[in-house]
């Protein structure tokens, strides 16, 4: 067994620093590359991509990442594990097979494929049997918007990248599985945790935890000194050093900027967190209250003493709906009065939509510059603020509504407050929203599948 | 004297649908104690006026000298639901920093604050 394993953060999310993968591969010693591509709503758009051509449905710059680093991972025996395989899990490693076939890797490497997750096409079946699928925060069930749902998905957790791994995988692709399995999921392979070593789950889930948000553990967003920290230009992402014994170091290669401390690894421990003493994911409960940080050198923090619970009867499930449409207009007013200006100009343009009699479900008016972030907190502003963005919001079932709230927003140049501009863009956009629905299922109905293709 | 939290704790803000959570860490761990005592759910509530509509939740991590607050009810509907420039939070860790708390003159001396 190895003493200690190095699993790199290469993506936070799905549109993170393209480059930060490339650089953990080649920036010092690594054993596995970690990359997490799946938001709430990224499935409901690979949804759509893949209703449009069958080809799709995954994360599309996984394929052409791996062209250019699976040279280098195999030479070095750095396993990659991603959650790129979207809703097209086996579309995403047949184009990885293919690219790989390309560049002369034929017969070196085997690709993992981890399915199971998406239920998109049982929901009836479900629902039917009395598998409500109640909306977590609001206690409907999920019938309510059936004929809406766009695409289903159940969190996997770190099972089936083990198995993936364990069966000589040296690239993992899963579909809906957790960001936290991506992490856990190399370290029970290596030391051979045992199902029920929940502090050890726990442990390998936490560190997930901080490092699935790329650099926000290591000096991205960071408060805590933020003026001082170094080098953000070349920032360096995480990376979490496992040890078999549950403790671990978060780190980052050496000569990279960015800056991994006590504080900012707090930062990242607090981000959507929920109640600290129960984190819970497929593979245990995880509790936070536990957690000991210490400073372990430069851009290093140890972390250590983690308990953790077993894991629950269920899943949690990932539904994504339409349900209706929203635009956001702006304008710019410029000094003097600016912020007097854009609230006379959203009098008239509220003004006028009532006069169209055109209702929304929900309008919101903030005024960039003076209180968009912080609301009333912020304060009057002064008077000689520079500019202040009107932006406006409307949203509703009516998409014919919408379509009209766009076209009076640049009217109001020529027939509102002076001193604006800032219409640059056009006409607002009319977009459809594609709602969340978290739900649980019980892991009974549902079965991870595992299959290995050689490339 | 009143003192302002940006001078006793950092932060981190996120959402989970539309509940919006506040990390509020100590900058020093002596300051802990201070923010468990002043930083109630209840003077959360109230400094979140008109902007958290639901309850104020708090949790304790001694651990890590920090205070975990869930506003619920607070990003106009969340994610894609929400028309707010910050429909995800982010920007509620500053938020928050901006109370002010009151301590005696002895214990702002007791704390090197003064």
């Amino acid at each position: 067994m190895k003493e200690r394993i190095r699993i790199a953060a290469g993506q936070g999310f799905w549109g993170d620093l393209p480059d930060a993968p490339v650089r953990q591969v080649e920036g010092g010693p690594i054993d596995y590359l970690m990359l997490d591509y799946l938001a709430e709503v990224t499935m409901s758009i690979m949804q759509k991509q893949k209703a449009r051509d069958p080809n799709a449905g995954y994360a599309r710059d996984f394929v052409p990442l791996m062209k250019q680093i699976m040279p280098a991972c195999v030479d070095r025996n750095i396993k990659v594990v991603a959650n790129a395989g979207g809703v097209n899990v086996e579309g995403c490693a047949a184009a990885v097979r293919e690219v790989a076939r390309e560049i002369g890797l034929s017969g070196k490497l085997k690709i993992g494929i981890a399915t199971g997750d998406d239920i998109l096409d049982r929901i009836d079946e479900l629902i039917t049997r009395g598998v409500e699928l109640r909306n977590m925060d609001t206690e409907e069930p999920l019938s309510t918007v059936r004929d809406r749902i766009q695409s289903a998905n159940a969190y996997l957790g770190a099972a089936p990248i083990v198995e993936a791994l364990s069966k000589g995988a040296q690239v993992v692709i899963t579909g809906r599985a957790t960001d936290t399995g991506l992490t856990l999921g190399p370290m029970i392979h290596e030391f051979d945790w045992a199902a029920d070593d929940w502090d050890k789950l726990a442990a390998g889930t936490i560190a997930g935890h901080i490092i699935e948000c790329g650099a926000q553990c290591s000096g991205g967003n960071c408060q805590y000194e933020w003026q001082s920290i170094p080098d953000l230009a070349n920032v360096g992402f995480p990376i979490a050093e496992a040890a078999p014994d549950g403790t671990f170091v978060i780190t980052k290669h050496e000569g990279t900027g960015g800056r991994v401390n006590v504080p900012s690894v707090k930062e990242q421990l607090l981000y959507e967190m929920g109640d600290p003493h129960e984190y819970i994911t497929p593979d245990c409960v995880a509790d936070f209250t536990t957690i000991q940080l210490a400073d372990a050198g430069a851009d290093r923090v140890r972390v250590f003493g983690i308990k953790g619970r077993p894991a629950t009867d269920s899943l949690k499930v990932s539904i994504s709906y339409s349900s209706g449409f929203k635009a956001v207009g702006t304008l710019v007013y410029a000094w003097p009065d600016a912020y007097e200006k854009a609230k006379a100009a959203d009098r008239i343009l509220r003004a006028r939509l009532d006069r169209l009699g055109l209702k929304f479900e929900h309008m919101l008016t903030e005024f960039v510059g003076a209180n968009a972030t912080h609301g009333p907190l912020a304060g009057e502003p002064s008077r000689d603020v520079a500019e202040v963005q009107l932006r406006v919001g409307v949203r509703g079932n009516d998409r014919k509504g919408i379509e009209r709230f766009t076209k009076e927003i640049a009217p109001l140049i020529l027939t509102g407050p002076p001193a604006v501009t800032g219409f640059a863009g056009g006409r607002p956009k009319v977009e459809e929203i594609v709602a969340y629905w978290p739900a649980l299922i019980p892991k009974s109905e549902i079965q991870s599948r595992v299959a290995i293709l050689e490339v | 004297m009143k003192i302002r939290l940006t001078r006793l704790a950092h932060a981190r803000s996120g959402d989970k649908g539309d509940t919006a959570n506040v990390g509020l860490i100590a900058l020093r761990e002596e300051f802990y104690p201070l923010l468990m005592r002043e930083v109630t759910a209840e003077r959360v509530k109230k400094h979140f006026t008109g902007i958290c509509q639901g309850e104020v939740e708090r949790f304790e991590l001694p651990n890590l000298g920090a205070l975990n607050f869930l506003l619920h009810e607070s990003l106009g509907g969340g994610g894609t639901l929400s028309l707010m420039t910050d429909a995800q939070g982010k920007t509620f860790s500053t938020a928050l920093l901006r109370m002010e708390i009151e301590i005696s003159d002895d214990e702002s001396r007791s704390l090197a604050l003064l």
